[in-house]
């Protein structure tokens, strides 16, 4: 460099400088040991803390669950081979099975269509989640939900055909009608399916005959896990597009439907889940037609998606609420129609900012499926309460049976809480 | 290249605005508005900010609604008619100063769906008018990206693709550079002004007065939701008449 470089200002690079890797980073075990547990002393003694609470919980519960005994057929005899060590009786989950899973009056011959129906929950849910997946396969998520009734329900076939049929007329509807306006089509389509259903409680009593194909079992012997999975998913997969609905609703430019979703909303809202299912238990049946008897399991699922389909609305209103303005505009522009725009445009990407919210009122309304033990369903929380702890041979077994529905719905939510952030980093495409 | 400006402009009527009026609430935004767009027409409007021009051209294609007068376009009734406001909307194109492209959409998928969803095009069609469009604008190989991977300018010009993949007979554009960094805005406005030689009707907010200059045939300035002067651009440019537009070229030129 010459003189004049070094004393003014006046600067001209003569020389590239080339691209260089990066410093080098030592890494190892004992050094990430050093680097992130004993940094410095504060960090060293809440490492020796932390190493000593883990310490406490194992040494309490691992004995107990190392020592469990797995094959006895009462808690006495747990506790006879026990001797006073410390052990956990997991023989009741054993020899209560069966009760846990489908409740203590479903028939145990028949088990096996409540699991073929799990099963092929499985392959419906499928292209729904995966959506990579051919999308020819959504005609069995189509027909999922029917096959799955009879499946569980047995009785005369007809009633799912029927149901189907109910929302196949309404779904015609809404396509003749949705090209002169969306109202028009929603509204038709449902009121369609309503009609069909209603003609349908008159012709299938005649259609059934006394020998069905599959047994027909009441709604009352349902219990057990299966009952909180039926409620679980049912009420998910219903409360998702009622929510979509009510949340559209909300926004509507027809003062009479926004009015309505904001007073469903608000009110559904402001009320405390397990009261809406008294009312189901006790006063529901006062709006239906005096003869006509609306199965128990009916009633709740109504009133489960009712509830969690306003809190889902209130998410994706917060989705909608924070897309901007000029996506709405950019649809009008290009000539969208409102549906066209709303299930292109908007809905994608309010739904996806909408998914953790969505998730955590599914992951509750899971949960919340156990209430049901206090109208006195048994489902797999009630069977624990009730038929199980009161028994002779099980009574006292507290912590395996409920750390059992822990585990079991911990499964299923930590599997939902999985797949949503799988979900989101596959739609993320807005590279901010 | 003067002769662009004076390139010869037909009789036929593309937008007929009379006596138009629109009121926010009760801030009147609009005063009678009285403009007449002919075929082929490049016209740029300008004006200070809240003078109400991005109103304006939104009322053209039914984004704001008015309440007094009438606009016509393409010979169709702006009215609340929803079958119209669709008709005008699929013949109408139009350029956002932020792009609003579909972040969730690839920029192929951002050029067909109107054309698949609005005018029936199979889908094998629109994605070969959507990658002519994509070559016009000079970025063909980004059709498989999402708008978020792209620079501004980049965006803009599918922006401008997507509005062109339906064959629009008319383009509206409300300040399409002012969002750009100053690099980009050429690349946008080469864009424009290669559509304008095609002789696309286009109506443009805009404040880049070399542009205006150079493809515009008429330019018409706004004031408090008034048009106050138009005017060829020579004319506009060396000899306004209205103090306002005096004061406004002043400001924007005068530095
Ligand atoms: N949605 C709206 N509601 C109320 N006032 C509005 C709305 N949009 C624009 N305005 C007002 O109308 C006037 C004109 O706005 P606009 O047409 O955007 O002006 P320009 O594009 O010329 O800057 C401004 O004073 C603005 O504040
Ligand atoms: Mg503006």
């Amino acid at each position: 460099m010459s003189d004049t470089h070094e004393h003014s200002v006046a600067f001209v690079r003569t020389q590239a400088v080339p691209a260089a890797p990066p410093p080098f980073q030592a890494t190892g075990p004992v050094k990430w040991v050093r680097e992130n547990l004993f940094a410095n002393i504060p960090n060293a003694i809440l490492t020796l803390l932390s190493f000593y609470a883990i310490y406490v919980v194992l040494s309490a519960t691992l004995p107990w669950m190392l020592n469990g005994i797995w094959n006895t057929q009462s808690l006495a005899e747990c506790r006879e081979i026990l001797q006073g060590a410390t052990g956990a009786c997991f023989s009741v989950l054993v020899e209560r099975w069966n009760q846990l899973l489908f409740g203590f009056t479903y028939p145990a011959e028949i088990y096996w269509r409540p699991t073929l129906a799990f099963v092929l929950l499985f392959l419906a849910a499928a292209p729904v989640l995966f959506f990579d997946l051919p999308r020819k396969l959504l005609v069995f998520t189509a027909l999922y939900p029917f096959i799955a009734y009879y499946l569980i329900w047995g009785g005369t076939v007809w009633t799912p055909v029927f149901a189907l049929l109910g929302v196949v007329g309404g779904f015609l509807v809404y396509v003749r009608f949705v090209r002169n306006s969306f109202a028009a089509g929603f509204f038709g389509g449902i009121a369609a399916a309503f009609v069909i259903w209603w003609i349908a409680g008159f012709i299938v009593p005649m259609l059934a005959w006394e020998n069905p194909v599959l047994a027909a079992v009441p709604s009352r012997d349902m219990g057990g896990f299966m009952l909180n999975m039926m409620l679980g998913v049912v009420c998910v997969s219903l409360s998702l597009p009622i929510g979509i609905a009510l949340a559209l609703g909300r926004q509507s430019s027809m003062p009479l439907i926004k009015i309505i979703c904001v007073v469903f909303i608000e009110f559904v809202r402001g009320v405390p889940l397990i009261t809406l299912l008294f009312v189901a238990s006790v006063v529901l049946a006062y709006f239906f037609p005096p003869d006509a008897t609306i199965d128990l399991i009916l009633r709740v699922i109504i009133m489960i998606t009712m509830f969690s389909s306003a809190y889902i609305a209130e998410v994706i209103r917060g989705g909608l609420a924070a897309l901007p303005k000029g996506q709405y505009e950019a649809a009008d522009s290009l000539g969208l129609d409102y549906p066209q725009a709303m299930r292109l445009i908007i809905l994608p990407q309010a739904l996806k900012i909408s998914i953790p919210g969505i998730v955590n009122v599914a992951v509750g309304l899971f949960k919340d499926t156990t209430l049901v033990s206090v109208i006195s369903m048994f489902d797999l929380v009630g069977m624990i309460r009730g038929p199980i702890l009161a028994s002779t041979e099980w009574n006292g077994v507290y912590w395996e049976l409920f750390m059992f529905a822990a585990l079991l719905f911990f499964i299923v939510c930590y599997g939902i809480s999985q797949y949503s952030q799988w979900l989101e980093r596959r739609l993320a495409t807005d590279h901010r | 290249m003067a002769e662009t400006a004076q390139m010869k402009v037909s009789d036929e009527v593309a937008i007929s605005i009379q006596k138009m009026n629109k009121w926010y609430g009760t801030f009147h935004v609009l005063r009678d508005i009285d403009l007449t767009v002919y075929r082929g027409e490049r016209i740029v409007i300008c004006g200070p900010s809240g003078s109400g021009k991005s109103t304006l051209i939104r009322c053209i294609n039914a984004l704001e609604e008015h309440q007094k007068g009438s606009i016509e376009v393409d010979g169709t009734l702006l009215s609340s008619d929803l079958k119209n406001i669709d008709k005008i909307r699929s013949e109408v194109g139009m350029c956002f100063q932020h792009f609003n492209l579909f972040p969730h959409l690839t920029i192929l998928e951002n050029c067909t769906l109107a054309p698949i969803w609005v005018r029936k095009t199979p889908k094998k069609e629109a994605e070969e008018t959507a990658m002519h469009f994509l070559t016009k604008v000079k970025i063909p190989d980004q059709a498989d990206k999402y708008p978020g991977q792209l620079s501004g300018g980049q965006q803009q010009r599918v922006a401008i693709a997507r509005s062109l993949c339906m064959r629009p007979r008319i383009m509206l554009f409300d300040e399409p550079t002012s969002a750009l960094d100053p690099e980009m805005i050429k690349e946008v406005l080469d864009t424009m002004i290669e559509l304008a030689e095609e002789g696309m009707t286009m109506l443009c907010v805009t404040h880049e007065m070399g542009f205006a200059r150079q493809v515009a045939n008429r330019v018409i300035f706004m004031d408090e939701g008034q048009i106050v002067e138009q005017n060829e651009p020579e004319a506009f440019f060396s000899n306004p008449q209205s103090p306002r537009t005096q004061l406004f070229l002043s400001q924007i030129l005068g530095h």
